[in-house]
């Protein structure tokens, strides 16, 4: 048994792995009957046919034919980068306001371009901040905070 | 004639000072997003849902919103054409032979010939949905529960046979979306499943907050991943019009090339894209000179462009009537009428007589904006594509954090953005395509909700859903369309109409 095709392979555990996980989370809430469905009952029918289908997925990547197929290299520089950026944006606004937030996005996010370059990225701020500022604030009146918290009070 | 006194009131609506501005509004911000890789109409409208919390009026939303959509299509296909580069996947074809006349110095013509095939197209789908959207709303009256959870079943599986690669992944995928739409209380016994104690959890999982995750955030990932590999074709675009015997050529093209759109827009899933590949195809079997697709053969502009825009148009038809949505974008639609407290479905088209027809009419009117906007402005949205994507993405990163935590002004929509992306990236790399996810999501509360009220009503039998002959027939036809997606000779097909769409 030699695993063919890697990416229907993964795919097929984690189908099979969250259906079975879908399966027994449902288990505690009730499952009523057909005529009567609990909260349970339509998770766990889905969670069960999610679980044969990541079955169904898995097994033919053993298959001996066809040709051998790779999952990609997986850049972990740039999902980190640019999800740390979404994040710190997230746990900055409350406190730090727009201002702040958005050029920490900027900046961490830019970190992920191989051709990254302070300037730029700090011009494209300044025009960023400039123009959300027009259009989110003044011209949409979205609701958020802007100003850090400290200097608002 | 109803169906004019109807269009005229659609035209009075959308011709109000308001409607027209924001329509204007959204087609030019649909041809910017439409020109620009790496950022499609859904993250577009995503963001800007919030925005339109403050409209007084709906329908100002609505038209604003769906010029977006298909302004995007337009633009996309300048893109193909001028730089080989798809700005939207239904422009793929495009690039073939477009891209091709605009290197013999006939990008010009192209240009002219998509325009004018797409407001063809848009002006004929837009009559279609006028004719056909009340019949079918009549219809849709008299569907009862187990007809409801049919019609959602096969707008399902047609997603999935529609869809890119693997069939079964496809379905799996779509389980996958229904379990995540379980997220969230209960309407029936208000129990909050799968929250895990987090208080946002129990209001479910926010649709806009998954989308940005997946089709944004992941998509800039990928992308920076490949590195940047841009060739802008420089050469100045003159001579715009056709000649005489690129009109004869192109206009048989822009016949089929409708009506393939219209058609296929109405199922569920890509309706745009598989209209547009099926019109190549058909064009080029067609055709006495295939050997001339391919090398800028004029009716390989005209067919897709025209299928692509009529595709969606008529993509609105399932929205309007049955209230369903068939596409990620046409689940954004309902949600903006939900934010205007309008329960999308067959009765809106009675209780808001001018959103429904003002909305139809619009889109009449926006197309005939984008011919006359585009060719003109043709030389800007090139430059447009001189931004460095470097300079690009951070730019879409903010514009989604910003949408995101506008939904609710909060910033746990912002964060639940994160995971989405990893799921995204992780689901790209597996060769699974999150666009049938994101149909399971929307729809799964409603599906659950209709087998309830379904089975509650036959006490508990199965058999309701096949002897009720209209969920019979709805069932059928999607029993068979599976049938035939697994079929060797289909299948085999089918990979080949999605060959080299990646």
């Amino acid at each position: 048994m030699r695993i063919r095709n890697h990416r229907d392979f993964w795919a097929g555990v984690l189908f099979l792995v969250t259906g079975i996980l879908f399966m027994i989370l449902s288990r505690q809430y009730q499952l009523g009957t057909a005529a009567k469905m609990g909260p349970g009952y339509f998770p766990t029918i889905l969670g069960g046919l999610m679980a044969l289908l990541g079955l169904g997925i898995m097994l033919p990547a053993f298959a001996k034919r066809g040709p051998e197929v790779r999952v990609d290299r997986i850049h972990f520089k740039t999902i980190v980068l640019i999800l740390v950026a979404v994040a710190v944006y997230a746990a900055t606004l409350p406190k730090l306001g727009f201002i702040v937030s958005l050029v920490l996005l900027i900046l961490i996010s830019s970190l992920a371009s191989h051709e990254f370059n302070l300037r730029t990225t700090l011009i494209s701020s300044v025009v960023l901040l400039v123009f959300s500022w027009l259009v989110f604030v003044k011209g949409l009146e979205l609701q958020f905070p802007f100003l850090p918290v400290f200097l608002t009070r | 004639m109803e169906l004019l006194s109807n269009l005229a009131l659609g035209f009075s609506t959308a011709a109000t000072f308001d409607n027209l501005l924001y329509c204007l509004i959204g087609v030019i911000l649909g041809t910017l997003i439409g020109v620009l890789p790496g950022i499609g109409p859904l993250a577009t409208i995503a963001m800007l849902l919030p925005a339109t919390y403050k409209m007084s009026d709906p329908t100002t939303a609505l038209i604003m919103l769906a010029g977006i959509y298909y302004g995007a299509q337009y633009g996309g296909s300048t893109t193909a054409i001028l730089v080989n580069l798809p700005g939207e996947s239904s422009s793929v074809v495009t690039t073939l032979d477009g891209y091709q006349m605009a290197r013999q110095g006939r990008a010009g013509p192209a240009l002219a010939i998509a325009a004018i095939a797409s407001f063809f197209a848009g002006t004929v789908a837009t009559f279609l949905l006028a004719a056909f959207a009340p019949p079918l709303a009549e219809v849709a009256f008299k569907f009862g529960p187990a007809e409801y959870f049919a019609l959602m079943t096969l707008g399902l599986i047609a997603a999935v046979v529609l869809a890119h690669g693997s069939v079964i992944k496809a379905l799996a995928m779509v389980i996958f979306g229904l379990l995540l739409g379980m997220i969230g209380t209960d309407v029936n016994s208000g129990v909050a499943r799968f929250s895990f104690d987090v208080p946002e959890l129990s209001d479910g999982i926010e649709f806009v907050a998954v989308a940005m995750g997946m089709f944004g955030f992941a998509e800039i990932i990928l992308n920076l991943e490949q590195g940047e590999k841009r060739e802008v074709f420089t050469s100045k675009v003159t001579n715009l019009f056709p000649r005489w015997d690129d009109f004869k050529q192109a206009f048989p093209a822009i016949l089929r090339g409708t009506g393939m759109g219209s058609m296929l827009g109405i199922l569920p899933g890509g309706g745009a894209v598989l209209a547009s590949f099926s019109s190549y195809a058909i064009e080029k079997k067609i055709s006495k000179t295939p050997e001339k697709f391919g090398k800028g053969a004029i009716q390989g502009v005209a067919g897709p462009e025209a299928a692509n825009n009529a595709g969606a148009q008529t993509s609105f038809i399932p929205m309007l009537t049955l209230g369903i949505p068939t596409t990620p974008v046409m689940a954004l639609m309902v949600a903006a009428m939900m934010i205007h407290n309008i329960q999308p479905g067959p009765q809106v088209m009675s209780s808001n007589p001018k959103l429904f027809w003002g909305l139809i009419v619009s889109m009449w009117i926006g197309n005939l904006f984008l011919v006359v906007l585009n060719l003109p402005l043709v030389g800007m949205w090139v430059k447009l594509l001189s931004v460095p994507y470097k300079v690009l993405y951070p730019a879409i990163l903010l514009f989604c954090c910003i949408g995101a935590y506008s939904i609710n002004n909060n910033v746990f929509d912002v964060f639940m953005t994160i995971p989405f992306a990893i799921l995204g990236y992780i689901f790209k790399k597996l060769d699974c395509e999150p666009a049938p996810m994101l149909l399971g999501f929307v729809l799964g509360k409603l599906m659950e909700e209709y087998l309830r009220r379904a089975m509650t009503i036959s006490r508990g039998d199965w058999s309701v859903f096949v002897t009720r002959p209209l969920s019979a027939t709805l069932l059928a036809i999607a029993a068979v369309l599976l049938v035939i997606v697994f079929l060797p000779a289909i299948s085999k097909k089918r990979e080949e109409a999605f060959a080299g769409d990646d």
